[in-house]
């Protein structure tokens, strides 16, 4: 793993009911890139994140972020230890507004005591303001989370990740059901707030793919298919085999 | 102030107000007034709660009546508790019964302890040592257990009767929802539990007092706890305990613990990802239940002047349930109506109908969660909603 890795999965395996969902794949992501990975659907691609944040354990292998081995984390401990997550249906608060999903994602203090005594000071509240600002929601603040919609809703699961202040970022389809419009403003946005972060991103869009894509994996049965940049990730005639073919 | 930006201030629900500079915008004065009435306005509830506690029901009420009011407040501490650990944190405890009771027990122990050592017949008994209270000697129990002694000292007993069955609750709550055990499973959880509390309560009769419970207790601090003027004292005790512990709840609610409380009832699993540890909130909110029923249990020993089994079982944890439901899982307030009707109620009906009147609570507990989801506050704020909207 070399000095610029932030993340490093070396001979991830994992199955269910004997499916072999990932088969001993290697991924390494690098400081400041944005990493896509891409394939049909089956392949693993969101049983890879799900391992890597934890949410589901690998049978076999190791997950390496900043030389913490993760999967001996349990899920809370490794969204702390700077790794944040977005689902591929957006998962928000409904019932808080969307000022208080973004407070409830602040990190500080995510215990009882430190809850019950925490105070939405000026630091804070700056804090949401910028955020709520950069995913588009100023105007939103006092709805609740329930009544945005779907577009929106993937933006303030965006917006409360970027509270959480993670180094690495995963997003699984952050433009699914977007209009054209929301898809674009999300493209800039994630490019916006790629600065300084890591990020993993799952989608089939393949036009966003190509406009904000520093690499491009390509998943297939659980194993590394192809691996580069998009363009010759395109041409490589296996991947258009998996696609177009059989 | 930087270029065009406003300052951004909050009130004290947590809405973002923009403040402007009152030079500016004369609208913003009007706006900041509306704001602080609105923030009078939701005191309006339980300032009528305090009124009609500790001003309306005493004055009414014969002595008799009062006690019984006093003894449906102990029950409403619980009906509180399940506001914040049901309504809130989504753990539907069909064992608060046990808190109860341990708190009533609590109470009760240093109450016999006082009322033996008054007793020069109690230290025959103790040959030398401390005196036993007579339950025991009558099961040949003829020695005080270790386990009873410092409950003998009120500066013990009166913190170990919070801090005893909170930690009971938290230890055994964490131990559940870590392995992530939840839902209707902790329900049976805790009513399994409720159950063999009162089976090792009756079993262990020379240390309990077994069915009978613990009886004859007229004494706290050397104060008579059965004369009128004691009944008056005591329900006025529990009312204002009973408005602390919903200021409390109140606090608790309106915090960040409160928002993380309701996210973790929506979406427990993405609480985990915004990075909470799940079981360690519900455990805390569900001790925090248990203390708050504890302490009910401990002012019903106080009225009541005993503690027995009986209202530690399944059937009291399940009417506890039912006054929040009735009353509003998510209205700290509403549940103490719920606590006062449905006791009444209970009261003045049970006589009549025995049998009768276990059915219509049962069906109660069903007709209220399927078609009012949130109580008579509810049904309340529903109408003052549309009446507001009308004018």
């Amino acid at each position: 793993m070399s000095q610029r890795m932030i993340l490093g999965v070396e001979d991830l395996s994992v199955s269910f009911d004997g499916f072999k969902a990932i088969d001993a794949l290697n991924f390494y992501v690098e400081e400041k890139e944005i990493h896509v990975v891409i394939g049909p659907n089956g392949a693993g691609k969101t049983t890879l994140l799900d391992m890597i944040c934890g949410k589901t354990k690998p049978s076999a292998g190791s997950i390496r972020f900043k030389g913490l081995n993760l999967e001996r984390m349990l899920e809370y401990q490794i969204t702390r230890a700077g790794v944040g997550r977005k689902f591929q249906n957006p998962t928000v608060y409904e019932d808080l507004t969307v000022a208080e999903n973004l407070e409830i994602s602040y990190p500080h203090k995510r215990n009882p005591l430190g809850c019950l005594f925490f105070r939405r000071d000026a630091v804070v509240l700056e804090e949401m303001r910028r955020i709520a600002d950069l995913v588009f929601l100023t105007d939103e603040m006092n709805r609740k989370a329930g009544q945005l919609s779907h577009g929106q809703k993937q933006w303030l699961e965006i917006g409360m990740l970027l509270m959480q202040d993670p180094q690495l970022l995963l997003l699984d389809e952050p433009v699914a059901g977007m209009s054209a419009r929301e898809r674009e403003r999300t493209g800039e946005l994630l490019k916006r707030i790629a600065e300084g972060r890591s990020m993993v991103i799952i989608e089939h869009d393949m036009e966003f793919v190509k406009s904000v894509a520093h690499k491009v994996t390509v998943l297939h049965q659980g194993k590394k298919l192809a691996e580069g940049s998009m363009d010759r990730v395109q041409n490589d005639p296996r991947v258009i085999e998996v696609y177009l073919g059989s | 102030m930087k270029g065009s930006k406003l300052p951004i201030a909050c009130d004290a629900d947590n809405r973002l107000e923009v403040v402007l500079p009152d030079n500016v915008h004369p609208t913003s004065i009007s706006r900041t007034v509306r704001l602080g009435t609105e923030r009078l306005r939701r005191l309006y509830p339980i300032v009528i709660l305090a009124i009609v506690l500790l001003l309306v029901i005493p004055a009414a009420l014969e002595p008799f009546r009062l006690g019984l009011v006093g003894k449906y407040l102990c029950f409403a501490f619980c009906a509180v508790g399940l506001v914040l650990a049901w309504g809130y944190g989504g753990i539907l405890s069909l064992g608060q019964g046990i808190f109860f009771g341990l708190g009533s027990y609590i109470m009760a122990m240093y109450m016999k302890l006082e009322a033996t050592s008054a007793d020069p017949a109690a230290a025959v008994f103790g040959a030398g040592g401390p005196p036993v209270p007579d339950f025991m000697t009558w099961n040949s129990v003829d020695t005080l257990p270790w386990w009873w002694a410092p409950f003998e000292h009120v500066w013990f007993a009166l913190p170990a009767i919070v801090l005893l069955p909170s930690a009971a609750a938290f230890a055994l709550a964490y131990a559940i929802f870590r392995k992530r055990i939840g839902g209707i499973y902790f329900s049976i959880v805790t009513m399994a539990l409720a159950s063999i509390f009162v089976l090792v309560i009756i079993g262990q009769q020379g240390y309990t007092g077994g069915t009978n419970g613990i009886t004859n207790l007229p004494t706290f601090l050397g104060y008579s706890v059965q004369s009128d003027q004691a009944v008056y004292t005591l329900y006025y005790v529990s009312a204002g305990l009973l408005i602390l512990t919903i200021l409390a709840g109140t606090f608790v609610l309106k915090s960040r613990l409160g928002k993380v409380l309701i996210a973790i009832r929506d979406q427990e699993d993405r609480v985990r990802f915004s990075g909470y540890d799940p079981a360690m909130f519900k455990a805390v909110i569900f001790a925090i239940a248990a203390a708050f029923s504890a302490v009910g249990g401990a002012l019903f020993t106080l009225q009541l002047g005993f503690a027995s089994p009986s209202i530690s079982g399944i059937a009291p944890s399940i009417e506890m349930v039912i006054y929040t439901a009735v009353g509003g899982r998510l209205s700290l307030i509403g549940s103490v109506y719920g606590a006062l009707l449905i006791g009444g109620a209970k009261s003045l009906f049970s006589e009549q109908f025995t049998n009768g009147w276990m059915y219509f609570m049962g069906a109660l507990f069903i007709v209220i969660p399927m078609f009012l989801r949130t109580g008579l506050a509810g049904l309340v704020s529903l109408v003052s909603h549309k009446k507001v909207r009308a004018s």
